[in-house]
Parts: C-alpha cells; structure tokens; sequence
C-alpha cells in the first residue's frame, strides 16, 4: 500500500487526572505525570509521542513543547511532537524555532502537527478573530513550510509581519524536521496540505472511520496533479487500552461521557449514550477502546483501508487515574503495537 | 462500505431510474459538508453542482474525488439553472456572499451560528432572530429553507437508510413559504430520511445548536416529541 515506515504512536491532551479519590489533581502534577508517560512510551517501544495544545482548566497542556523537552531529555528514541499546534494563533516563527529547539535537545527526533485543534481557546486568549480562521491558517501554514525549508526566508502577507531575507535560528542539523498538517473533515485542508509539502494526518475523532478514506484519494491525487512525490499519511483516533474489553470499556466510558457532556453544554451537541458509544468502539467507529487484541485489530484493519502508513491513539480522558494511564501505555507498547506489526506484515 | 454499495443497498436505487425528473441542485461550498451534501444528492437522483467562492479548477479535483459527477462550475453558473441552491459556506462566509446571486432562488440554509466554536458574529449575534431568520432577512428576494443544520456532515451518509427502516433518522425541515418546504422535504426524505415539517423559519429555531434535536439522531415520532416538548 505504501512505501513509508509503519509508526504507531501516542498523543495526549493532557487531559487532567484524578487521584485514589476522584480528585482532580492540579495542573503542575498532570504536567509531571505526562513527562513519566512521554518517558515510559519510550521504553516499552512506542514510536511517537505528541502533546496536543490546549487553553483550559481540564487540558492544561499550553506549552506542550516545554513538557516534550523534560521527556526528549529522558529518553533516546522515542520521536516528539505536537498533535497539534494551533497554528492560526501562534506565530511561525516561534513556533519553528521552538521545534527547532527540540530537535536540537532531542537529537532530530522532534516532528510538528499543525491545525486548528478541536479547541478554539486559544483566538481569544491572544487576540485573534475566529472569523479570520481561514486566512490565518493559509498565509501561516505557507510561512511555516519556508521556515522549514531552512534558508533566509522572504515572505509577505496580511496577517502578520512581513520577512525579508530573514535568518531563523536554530538551524537544523540535517534539513526539514517533519511537518504534517491535521485534517478533521474539510478537503480544502487536504489540498493545501499538498500544496505546501506537509504530511496529512487524519483526525478521526466519530463516525466511520472508512468516510475518509476518499481524503487519502484526495491528498495523492493533488500531490500527483502539483508534481510532487508522495507523502505519509497518518491517522489520530482517541481510544484505551487495558486488560480485557470489558476493563477498557467500563474505564473509559464513563469519563467519556462525562467529558463530553462538559463540551456539549457549550456547544450544543448531542451527549453520548452507551449505544452510540458501543457503536463508536465497534468496527465501523472511531474509537480504539479494548483489550490489546481488540485495538490492534481494528489499527491493523484501518490503516490500509485509509491508505495510512501511521497511527497515533489520543490516549487519556479526563478523569481517569494516572495509574489507568500509565497501564494502557505499557499495554499499548508491550502488545498492541508487536500485534498491529505482525497483523501487517 | 463504498459509496456504491450505499447507493445500491439505500434508497437511492428506485430514484436513478427517472434522474431527469429531480430538480437540479447547486451545491455552494466545498469544505466539510458540500462535497458530502453532493454525494447524497446525486445519490438519490438528483442532477448536482458545486461551486466555492473562487475559480472552479481550484474545487475540480474535491469534485472528483468526493462528489465525483458533480460539475464544479463558477457560483453563478452554478446558481443559474439550480432549483435549490444549499448553502453549505461557514456563517461568517454569508455577510460576503451577494444576495442579488440568489435571487429568486429556493436556498436551503444548512449553516448555524454557533460562538463557541466559530466565534461571535455580529450579524447573528442576536438573540430575537434564528440565524436562518437573519439569513432569510439578508437573502429578501429568495425562498429560505432550514434543514441539514442539526445533523453531523459525518453522519448524514452513514445514517441514511430506507423509507420504513425502524431505525431511520429525523431531520426537521422549517419554511415560511409551504411549497418550497415540500420540495426540500422531498429531498430529505429521498436522501434517506423521515423529514418533519415545521411551518416557519421562526419555528426552525428549534432546530438550532443547544435545541432539543440538534445533533441527536431520533426517530420519527421521538423527533416531534422533542420538538413538542
């Protein structure tokens, strides 16, 4: 199906945790625990480990790149990144030379993800207009692929400072460090994505996993059409992995439901019931929640249907024990991704 | 499943048959939910094409690959010989778009205002009028139609299902003008689903974001329950 390396990977939220008693613990103990994550992900074989960016009480992960340089500096081969980086309100420069910076500590081991994220905090937060999401974007994502090409970059644009001849530090050692653009539904995504050399990751987060297999179509057909070679492909779904299927399940869907009710209230969507969530878990779902047979299974059945080379399972829900975690990322590790090797191969 | 068995076990297979019968629609916007609007439009015999705001050649290849029959064609072509154009652009698009393109036209409205995850907007940012009430205000010399708000872009292929399914879904469809209203409800309920019919935009309110039915798939009787209650 595809010539590129299978990586199976891991991302969190930074979703905060609760303690023996149902605790929320604070935001500086998430942090640290995340570290001890990033760091046992490493040692039980995990490929990839990404933080996504969030403003909130509940996903208190703002500086992801801080926290993947605690973990780069604990670990030798696990790869570091964000999953995503909301672009649109950040700076690409910064953003570039943060990630630089990471893969100079981390020894080129550092990857970004950029997007809009699920979680439109971050507008308000530092003075940017939702209504300009689309241009932000644009001129942004076509800044940041001249950054990574690494010389002196010349760029002009209306949403931000122009650049003339400008060098931007650190260099990396060895060219480009890896760049993907996170896709959720939107097609145009996938086209620009192409147009400016970024992988595409699939973020399928409900529904049908197989409705995006047509974005895959799409992103090599314009590669092919701008004359360009093929790129990576990724997918990100959120799932948990324990024991048994019934362990996993009776784990994480309460806390699911209890997150989602939180984000429905706001948003005036539809809370899950165990039917719908059922549904989500099963084959035609986007939910990777079970025993590692189960969730290898679906990985290993996913991937060459979405035409994917790459999977990274969003791991944590709020509420659930650091300790529940911890074990879902040893199991993922330690079983799940040995099976979804031996399933491909 | 492919789109073809779709189209082959759904209710679509009876409805090719007389394709030339179905009123032409224009689809406007290719982002998250025109290309999926197409699909299902063409699936049930309807004759569509899509437009976005710009060159055609820029959306040519979304067409072929997501809605492949749908022709991309420049906005106003596209508009010229549709009987129903959906609006399928974000909200904070609609103050850009030209009113005097829709024209005598019957336009459904799929958009919602929603701050939370678009931000706030002006236009919208009232709380006397639904936002398709608005739309209908700016769009005075057209047909405004409110449906395909309160269903997820990712659902509405997988949850179609056959006339008489026990488990096919609701979607309100909510009109001032009782002609038009009929026509889109043909549509819905040929796309695969039970339309319920509200008699005014004002009504269609109630199928708004944080509304009793937004997002929840329900059935039939279940649907007008909750808009009842």
């Amino acid at each position: 199906m595809t010539s590129f390396p299978l990586v199976l990977g891991l991302d969190t939220f930074g979703d905060v945790t609760h303690d023996a008693d149902d605790r929320p613990v604070s935001h500086a103990r998430t942090i640290r625990d995340i570290v001890e994550q990033g760091v046992l992900a490493d040692q039980v074989g995990v490929d990839f480990f990404g933080i996504g960016e969030h403003h909130t009480d509940d996903f208190p992960l703002s500086a992801a790149d801080v926290v993947l340089g605690a973990i780069a500096a604990r670990t030798t081969r696990i790869r570091l990144g964000s999953a995503v980086t909301v672009l649109s309100s950040d700076d690409p420069v910064r953003v570039f030379q943060r990630y630089s910076t990471l893969n100079a500590v981390s020894g080129g081991r550092a990857e970004v993800i950029l997007g809009r994220g699920s979680s439109i905090d971050s507008f308000p937060l530092f003075g940017y207009d939702l209504a300009d999401y689309e241009q932000l974007f644009e001129e942004k994502a076509q800044l940041f692929a001249e950054l990574l090409k690494g010389g002196p970059v010349t760029w002009k644009g209306t949403m931000r400072a122009p650049l003339h001849e400008q060098d931007v530090v650190p260099h990396t050692e060895s060219g480009p460090f890896p760049a993907w653009i996170g896709v959720g539904g939107n097609p145009q995504s996938v086209i620009r994505a192409a147009r400016y050399d970024y992988s595409l990751m699939l973020a399928i987060i409900g529904g049908s996993p197989a409705r995006f297999a047509p974005f895959s179509r799409l992103f090599h057909q314009a590669l092919t059409q701008l004359g360009k070679d093929p790129l990576p492909i990724g997918v990100h779904s959120p799932g948990h992995v324990a024991a048994t299927d019934e362990q996993a399940r009776e784990e994480f869907f309460p806390r699911y439901q209890q997150v989602i009710r939180r984000v429905a209230r706001t948003r005036g969507f539809a809370v899950p019931t165990r039917e719908t969530f059922l549904r989500e878990v099963g084959p035609d779902g986007a939910l990777y929640v079970g025993s590692p047979e189960t969730v290898a299974r679906k990985i290993a059945a996913n991937l060459p249907m979405l035409g994917a080379n790459r999977f990274e399972m969003k791991y944590g829900m709020g509420g659930l024990s650091h300790g529940a975690l911890m074990t879902a990322i040893e199991l993922y590790g330690t079983e799940v991704i040995p099976r979804v090797r031996e399933l491909l191969s | 499943m492919s789109d073809d068995d779709l189209a082959t076990a759904g209710p679509a297979r009876a409805a090719t048959a007389n394709l030339s019968s179905r009123p032409r629609l224009a689809v406007l916007g290719a982002g998250h939910t025109g290309p999926v609007i197409a699909r299902v439009a063409m699936a049930a015999g309807y004759p569509v094409t899509i437009a976005a705001s710009g060159d055609p050649a820029n959306i040519a290849l979304i067409a072929d690959v997501l809605a492949p029959g749908a022709e991309a064609r420049w906005a106003a072509d596209a508009v010229e010989d549709a009987e129903i154009v959906v609006l399928a652009i974000p909200l904070h698009r609609f103050p850009s778009l030209d009113p005097a393109l829709l024209a005598d036209r019957l336009v459904v409205d799929t958009m919602n205002y929603w701050p939370p995850v678009d931000g706030v907007q002006g236009m919208f940012d009232d709380p006397r009028y639904g936002s398709s009430e608005i739309v209908q205000r700016r769009l005075a010399r057209s047909t405004v139609v409110k449906t395909l708000n309160h269903i997820g872009y990712h659902e509405l292929e997988d949850d179609r299902r056959a006339p008489g399914a026990p488990d096919r879904r609701a979607l309100g469809v909510a009109g001032d003008d009782g002609a038009a209203v009929r026509t889109v409800a043909d549509l819905i309920e040929r796309i695969g689903y039970d339309a319920v019919r509200l008699d005014s935009l004002r009504a269609g309110r109630l199928l708004q974001p944080g509304g009793p039915v937004f997002g929840v798939s329900l059935r039939r009787t279940e649907f007008a329950r909750a808009l009842a209650g």
